[in-house]
């Protein structure tokens, strides 16, 4: 489509807004945050699943899915501007939360940059009708922040590549449908250069999802263990131990996330604890007039408004060429230290009902839970150690972290005694 | 700073980076220390004519814009006076040449004039002794009419280069409202005293108004109307001392990187030791914060938008804290020399610790920024504001 056959981005909003009242359910203020709270039966966390792809069916059929991605892939082929649009068109109304990541981004981002032409046409679709919801098979047991120490072996057999290994902390893997893998092909180099990545349905017999109860009593995330899963090579992606100029990609759309273009994110959904439901829990608990507790909620409305407009800033740097694609760990580190504070904050206002509560506690209620998770923004996609090794090496320039895995074969990478996997036994 | 300006923006920027890297290097502000008005009448002349004072004033009153949106334009400047330790009284100067061209009459043209030139200079008395820095409802200092005349009867302090000043802008209390006078410095009654600072180069005063009789052509604005022009003198103080900050946290944190790879220990660059590089991946982190969140309160209340006040006050509260959490490290990295006035450092460490304490301490921007959560909360619950 040349551009000047695109819709323009007025008259989209006015279209997108019309078709929104119309066909979706308003729900008001929506927070991401409940999404980890262990507060649905089994059977409700699989409704509301059934409903999202439903909704995602619906918005494809409307034209509103998979707004910047090409219409030879079943999207809409417009731009970023058209995205933001039907953010603010879905401002307080139900929308596929769940398939958005990690299924758009990374999932579909890494498929576009890298995906053969075949896998574009088989998947893109699939997944914009909501008939695949996607998850990345990255951590291992053996290492989190580690990902290029991969032990998930695939080898080579024919047309075919087995795989086998195990895989963790993938959200939601146990309703997903498709995985995005990364797997070790070749233990002879090192570590970095001996990786492939490939795509597999998630429920086969090779597969065994096991869901891990959190210490709050979630059981979103999972851990998969592979044995002798069958791939054909056609669903490999990228080049063979090439895999990890694709992880690199795939990482960078990770932390992404809500700035991807490819990503819906209704305007007015805070990933975080807002403080104006922090006003309501200091009035629950009858603090909201000490001056203590009134300094704690324009704290942690502080920490999210700037948040929010360093995000903005480092969005802009990164598109304007101004500071590198890394930049994005500066944001990742910031917000997962205030998500952390901001969660001792709410503690803190629910003075003892934070211990010991009842269901009359209002606000209160259950704060005590989510403290007890409060590490949760600064572990999960990748922890903020890590964001400090990547901006001070990478935006700083300082001297990389002396490591023992560069320059060997992989085989003979030191591991610990209880990683699960020795290079005695590793394949050869 | 903006990560996006103009050709003419950036131009505006360089000018002033220039200007002050030509003529108030370091050893210049250490000889300043002692000099009773920190800077001289000749540079802060040349510093008018690069648009110092002008920003905030109409075209029709001699002044005028690079962008359209001259405050923004004002945070360059404020940028580049941070980063270089700059004196002069550009935060107080600008607050009133805004307030003097704001002012629907154009009563005080001629005064105005003076500021725009750089001949005059001009302070304005707002913060009080017993006072929080944000808060309008607590002025203490009087104004009232008698006969044909205005009376002032107050204190205020610190006043921000006072003893260099020709008028003086003081915002007190009637018994209709906040109201607004500009005052002459040779008014009897009037006593400057000069106090001690933090800073080296900034100069402040305790302003006495003993009965200080004016005419009435000295009211700025209607009398007791003056709330509204006031909150937005203070929005544009604070978005000048924040711009202000993070051009010297900015200074500071170049300096101590370039220490960081020079200082060897144990065979090693600073640099190299990860405790250190996360400590300097946090100051990053708070670093691009600040800029961020000071861009975003100079648009708001550039743009006189609703959230103006908020941001403004989340701004300051933010930088006033990680600001001075960042240049203290800065110190800490440093070691000893860090603590010595021969080191370069403490010119920034200087003035993020004064702009801190100026205008609302962070714990009280804290404070109102939750006044203002509870205010929309009641509002989107559909109860009356109280």
């Amino acid at each position: 489509m040349s551009a000047h056959d695109m819709e323009d981005v007025t008259s989209f909003r006015e279209r997108a807004r019309t078709w929104v009242r119309a066909n979706l359910r308003s729900i008001g203020p929506t927070s991401l945050e409940g999404l980890f709270r262990n507060d649905r039966t089994e059977e409700e966390e699989l409704a509301a699943i059934a409903r999202e792809r439903e909704v995602q069916r619906m918005l494809f059929d409307g034209g509103f899915a998979g707004i910047c991605v090409p219409r030879a892939y079943g999207g809409q082929g417009l731009t970023p501007a058209h995205q933001q649009a039907l953010n603010e068109a879905l401002e307080g109304y139900e929308y596929p939360c769940r398939i958005q990541a990690p299924t758009l981004s990374p999932c579909v981002a890494v498929l576009l940059e890298f995906g053969t032409e075949e896998q574009k046409l088989c998947h893109l679709p699939a997944i914009l009708k909501g008939e695949e919801i996607w998850m990345q098979l990255l951590s291992e047991p053996s290492g989190g922040s580690d990902v290029a120490g991969a032990l998930t072996t695939a080898i080579r057999d024919g047309d075919e590549w087995v795989l086998n290994g195990s895989k963790i902390w993938t959200t939601g893997a146990w309703w997903s449908d498709w995985g995005l893998c990364l797997a070790r092909t070749n233990w002879d180099v090192p570590k970095h250069r001996g990786l492939s990545v490939f795509i597999l349905p998630i429920r086969q017999a090779g597969i065994e999802v096991r869901r891990i109860e959190m210490l709050n009593g979630s059981k979103e995330f999972c851990q998969e263990f592979l044995s002798e899963v069958r791939v054909p090579d056609t669903d490999r992606v990228g080049d063979v131990d090439d895999g990890w100029t694709v992880g690199t990609r795939w990482m960078f759309h990770e932390r992404m996330l809500y700035n991807s273009p490819l990503v819906t994110h209704p305007v007015g959904t805070t990933l975080s604890l807002g403080a104006g439901s922090l006003v309501t829990l200091a009035r629950d608990t009858g603090r909201i007039d000490d001056p203590r507790a009134r300094e704690l909620i324009g704290e942690a409305r502080m920490l999210d408004i700037v948040g929010e407009h360093l995000q903005e800033r480092i969005g802009t740097g990164v598109s304007a060429g101004r500071m590198s694609d890394q930049a994005a760990a500066v944001a990742r580190l910031f917000k997962g230290v205030a998500a952390a504070r901001t969660r001792t904050i709410a503690f803190e206002l629910s003075g003892a009902s934070g211990a010991a509560w009842t269901d009359e506690d209002g606000a209160a209620a259950g704060c005590g839970v989510d403290f007890l998770m409060r590490q949760t923004s600064c572990i999960g996609g990748g922890t903020t150690e890590m964001a400090r090794n990547v901006i001070s090496e990478r935006l700083l320039g300082m001297p990389r972290e002396t490591t023992f895995d560069r320059d060997i074969p992989f085989r003979d990478v030191p591991r610990g005694p209880g990683s699960g996997s020795t290079p005695s036994q590793a394949p050869r | 700073m903006l990560l996006d300006l103009t050709p003419d923006q950036e131009s505006l920027r360089d000018t002033t980076a220039r200007f002050l890297a030509n003529n108030m290097p370091a050893g210049e502000l250490r000889r300043l220390r002692e000099d009773p008005a920190g800077y001289g009448d000749k540079y802060w002349r040349r510093g008018a004519e690069l648009g110092w004072t002008s920003l905030l004033v109409s075209e029709e009153s001699g002044g005028g814009t690079v962008s359209g949106r001259g405050l923004v334009d004002l945070t360059l400047i404020a940028y580049e006076f941070g980063r270089h330790g700059a004196p002069g009284p550009l935060v107080t100067c600008n607050v009133v040449a805004g307030a003097l061209n704001d002012e629907a009459t154009g009563t005080h043209r001629e005064e105005l004039a003076g500021l725009l030139s750089g001949d005059s200079v001009a302070s304005w008395c707002f913060t009080e002794p017993l006072h929080k820095g944000h808060d309008l409802d607590g002025l203490a200092l009087e104004i009232r009419t008698d006969g044909g005349d205005l009376v002032v009867d107050g204190v205020k302090r610190p006043a921000e280069s006072a003893g260099q000043a020709d008028h003086l802008l003081v915002t007190g209390r009637s018994a209709e409202g906040l109201t607004q006078v500009l005052v002459p410095t040779d008014a009897a009654g009037l006593s400057l005293e000069p106090m001690r600072t933090v800073d080296l180069t900034r100069r402040y005063c305790v302003a006495r108004f003993d009965q200080v009789r004016v005419p009435a052509r000295a009211l700025v604005g209607e009398f007791g109307q003056a709330e509204e022009a006031v909150e937005h003198q203070l929005q544009r103080a604070l978005v000048i001392l924040n711009a202000e900050s993070v051009g010297a946290m900015q200074r500071a944190f170049d300096m101590t990187l370039e220490w960081a790879f020079d200082r060897y220990s144990f065979g090693r660059p600073l640099a190299s030791y990860q405790e250190l590089k996360h400590r300097f991946a946090d100051m990053k982190s708070w670093l691009e914060a600040s800029h961020a969140t000071s861009d975003a309160a100079a648009s708001a209340v550039e743009e006189v938008s609703p959230d103006a006040g908020e941001l403004v006050s989340v701004a300051k509260a933010f930088i006033g804290d990680y600001g001075a959490e960042l240049l203290h490290d800065c110190v800490q990295m440093h070691g000893g020399i860090g603590l010595t006035f021969e080191h370069d450092l403490h010119i920034f460490l200087r003035r993020v610790i004064a702009n801190r304490a100026l205008f609302g301490t962070p714990a009280e921007h804290r404070q109102h920024i939750a006044d203002i959560v509870e205010r929309v909360e009641r509002v989107e619950l559909g109860e009356k504001p109280a």
